[in-house]
């Protein structure tokens, strides 16, 4: 009846596992019994679970990738720990299969769950703002991506109480991610929950690609978008190309768990090579879905706070395109040491050593832009001009990496592990914190806190390099990664050095909570009336912060790049301006749709039966997606319609508040 | 000439959709995007037939596939899926005339033939895995019914599909969106044909040689 469910799932013996389970089920509980009490139940509904609006799916995705890296950062700062007191005798406090699953859940967490909605998110959010456009190709599928996600989320969370997580690592490298090495539900958890996860993040670059290629305000011209529109089309071009892959291979992980197939065993004629090169196939590219849109971010960020024009502009367009393409030919760089022999290893170290000319093209593009520039220090530029330097130490180090002979010896070492931190903290995080800053006002009507937000940057800026240049440093001496015991006691000054860097970065994070805090406290002060705090210089800040359902009342007309800072400077009618009213045309706009919520919560249940063995239950939810799918086929009028006395009215409403 | 010439030669008139003139109307939009999404599926089959490739040769000692495949039936099969896209196509066709009439005759002969194909395939299968070759013997079979197998999952949902269409266009006539979905659907029917005559040259005539 529930197939391998039984109490012993419950991880009892296991103070640290338990008591966290049952904090955060103390904490969920809490936060529903408040929306209970207070009421809000019916407005969350309404407005946030159902809605189709890009906008708020894009807020909801990065509230979730926050969420997420309270938990991955968690974990991050038990191994540190670990680290730095288990030496010689000591054995510190987590047991050898506890680390072992805390390090699989934090690479799992951070890429997936936080990196990833972070990106999606804000692309969400921003991309078709900038196009001018009101929705993206396909509301009510990007609102069954976001729950995909979120139930995703749920699912690979549920581990922390019933069952375990995988001691797998985050890439589940097989023969030990196999049922004869895994017995236990931790791979089934990854799998199915990134099974989950994929799809929606699949069905969302389907659609951003569409969005890009289809729908783009008059006058739209290629070569007038937006730099983040770029790199948005890049990365949900990749994830198009990439994400298959991965759906393919963990198709053939589950038949081989599942089924007892043979694609990565050890008998059998399996080859786990192979799942090595699928899944950095995908990987690969996957690092550049992460790290374009955030180039993306910087290029707008620098551009408006230098004042002027993007320097070189098409060159920074080529760039975008070449990495895109170069991302494909360089996965076989994550395992030289696979022993395919000079030839191939020379190949790919020279592809992964060539990425480095688009991405200085880039740096140095930032670099003139900001040159001669009026640079205005905000923290959304503050953070790129962190973001500019880490990265291009982290760059130089992955082209130290990508040297075949070098690699050989710094092969899964700490310096590797500094390596990915280097340019994903340095980059994808930095990017993520200077677009939550630029783009905050357009989202909620007021600016964050200054103040509090260079506490938060410094903390972080400092304690990256506290936590992270020893990692080179032990890597140069020696050390492995995913160590849950210290042989070498040499090594643990610098360890401690580095669990100091983490608890400042803990600062840092803290420090981001209390600036959220005290700009919702002081918001009627740091409201933005006219829609464009930052003289923005694209068409996300021609409308009112936060915009309307339908973003543009009048689509408007794209006649250059920069098309706002057009507008302006020519002194042209667009949303805020006062004076004559344009002739409105009604709108029609996707109604709410609960059909994203519906599905993932029967993928919820599907995937944790398909995990336990719940054969019955597993049909059972998968029958129900179904019938979902097919009623919401059979729907008509999910189209509403503003007629345009309407409009006219709330647009006066809000032209009334600006001025 | 440069790259730079070439971007500003782009042909920069605005037809909607294309070069700028605004959004596309909805009919091109679903269209376009059901082909980004095939394209993704035609990646993911990429990946099971790069795994075939590399196990095609492991059989651990067990059955090659020249002792397994028999071409009479994969040529009936194929036989099968091709003429049932040409009456894909005709049906297709029929609906862009209005003609439910002959929408529905030609949809009902697709689906005869696309269930002709399971039939065989299932047979096949059934058959195989009855002699002991199964998809757990050898890594070569695990790919084969992986394979061939995710091929066929795809032809029983274009099925399922091609039943409620039926359905749609019984109940609400060829309207707008119900043809925007027909021509989703044609295009995912027509798309597992490519699909296919890969696997009959990788997997039966490679295989049997």
């Amino acid at each position: 009846m529930l197939g391998r469910l039984t109490w012993s799932a419950i991880p009892f013996g296991e103070p640290i596992a338990l008591y966290t389970g049952v904090v955060v089920i103390v904490v969920i509980l809490a936060v529903l019994g408040l929306i209970t009490v207070k009421g809000w139940w019916p407005y969350l509904w309404r407005e946030w679970i159902t809605s189709v609006d890009h906008k708020r799916i894009g807020v909801m995705y990065f509230v979730l990738g926050l969420i997420m890296l309270l938990r991955g950062f968690a974990d991050a700062i038990m191994m540190r720990s670990q680290q730095a007191i288990a030496v010689g005798n000591a054995q510190g406090y987590l047991p050898p299969d506890h680390y072992d699953q805390i390090f699989s859940a934090h690479g799992t967490i951070m890429i997936f769950f936080v990196a990833m909605p972070f990106v999606i998110g804000l692309i969400n959010f921003v991309m078709p703002l900038q196009l001018g456009v009101r929705d993206v190709a396909f509301p009510v599928l990007n609102s069954v991506s976001f729950w995909l996600t979120a139930a995703a989320v749920l699912l690979i969370n549920v581990s922390l109480v019933v069952g375990n997580f995988g001691r797998i690592g985050w890439m589940g490298y097989p023969p030990l991610s196999e049922l004869a090495y895994s017995p236990d539900v931790g791979p089934d958890y990854y799998l199915w929950s990134l099974q989950i996860s994929g799809i929606g993040t699949l069905l969302t670059g389907v659609n951003f690609v569409t969005t890009i290629l289809k729908l783009r305000a008059p006058g739209m011209l290629y070569f007038r978008m937006p730099v983040f529109c770029w790199t948005a089309l890049a990365a949900s071009m990749l994830i198009v190309a990439a994400f298959p892959i991965l759906t393919a291979t963990f198709v053939m992980l589950l038949l081989d768990r599942y089924l007892g197939m043979h694609f990565f065993t050890n008998d059998a004629g399996g080859n786990q090579m192979m799942y090595v090169n699928l899944f950095w196939a995908w990987g690969h590219p996957e690092v550049y879905i992460l790290i374009l849109p955030m180039f993306g971010v910087f290029s707008e960020v620098i551009a408006t706070f230098s004042g002027k024009a993007l320097f070189s502009y098409r060159s920074m367009v080529l760039a975008t395109l070449a990495i895109c393409v170069l991302s494909f030919m360089v996965w076989l760089h994550h395992f030289f040491t696979m022993g395919a022999g000079a030839d191939v290893n020379a190949f790919f170290g020279i592809m992964s050593a060539i990425i480095a000319v688009p991405t200085g093209v880039k740096v140095f593009n930032w670099l003139f832009t900001l040159f001669r520039g009026r640079v205005v220090y905000r923290m959304p530029v503050i953070w790129a001009i962190g973001f500019m330097v880490t990265f291009v130490i982290g760059g130089m180090t992955g082209v130290l990496l990508a040297v075949p002979p070098n690699d050989f010896i710094l092969h899964n070492s700490t310096f590797l592990v500094a390596h990915f931190h280097n340019v994903i903290i340095g980059g994808v995080v930095f990017g993520a914190m200077a677009a939550y800053n630029y783009w905050f006002p357009k989202a909620f009507g007021f600016t964050l806190d200054e103040r509090w937000g260079k506490v938060s940057f410094f903390c972080w800026l400092i304690g990256f390099y506290l936590a992270f240049v020893p990692l080179y440093v032990l890597g140069l001496m020696g050390m492995t990664r995913r160590l849950q015991h210290i042989p070498d006691p040499s090594w643990q000054p610098l360890l401690l050095v580095a669990e100091a860097g983490a608890i400042i970065i803990l600062g840092g994070i803290l420090a981001q909570v209390v600036q959220l805090y005290v700009s919702i406290r002081t918001r009627e002060q740091r409201r933005d009336l006219t829609g464009d705090p930052w003289n923005g210089r694209t068409l996300e800040w021609a409308t009112s912060s936060p915009p309307p359902a339908y973003n543009f009342a009048v689509l408007p007309r794209v006649e250059t790049i920069d098309a706002f800072w057009e507008m302006k400077r020519k002194g042209l009618p667009h949303n805020q301006s006062p004076g004559a009213e344009p002739a409105y045309e009604p709108i029609e706009l996707p109604r709410n749709s609960a059909i994203g919520f519906i599905i993932a919560f029967f993928a919820v249940i599907a995937g944790f039966a398909a995990i336990w063995h719940i054969w019955w239950l597993v049909l059972s939810g998968l029958l129900a997606i179904a019938v979902t799918i097919l009623v919401f086929g059979w729907s008509e009028n999910r189209e509403r319609e503003i007629p345009a006395a309407e409009l006219a009215r709330m647009e006066r409403l809000s032209l009334g508040r600006s001025r | 000439m440069t790259i730079a010439a070439t971007i500003d030669a782009a042909p920069t008139e605005l037809v909607p959709g294309r070069g700028g003139g605004g959004p596309a109307p909805t009919r091109i939009v679903v269209a376009y995007g059901f082909w980004i999404f095939l394209l993704s599926d035609f990646i993911m089959f990429s990946g099971l037939f790069a795994a075939y490739a590399v196990l095609s040769s492991n059989t651990a000692g067990g059955p090659t596939g020249r002792d397994l495949f028999n071409l009479h039936n994969v040529f009936i099969e194929t036989m099968c899926l091709l003429v049932s896209s040409y009456t894909c196509g005709l049906g297709a066709f029929s609906a862009e005339r209005r003609r439910p009439d002959l929408f529905f005759v030609f949809a009902a002969l697709t689906f005869v033939l696309g269930a002709a194909f399971l039939f065989i395939e299932i047979r096949e299968f059934a058959g195989m895995v009855g002699a002991g070759a199964g998809p757990s013997r050898s890594a070569f079979l695990s790919a084969f019914f992986t394979l061939v197998g995710m091929h066929g999952a795809h032809v029983t949902s274009g099925l399922l599909w091609l039943a409620y269409m039926a359905a749609q266009v019984a109940g609400k006539g060829l309207r707008p969106n119900v043809l925007r979905r027909l021509v989703c659907w044609s295009l995912f029917w027509h798309a597992l044909d490519i699909i296919w005559i890969g696997v009959i040259t990788m997997v039966y005539l490679m295989g049997a040689r």
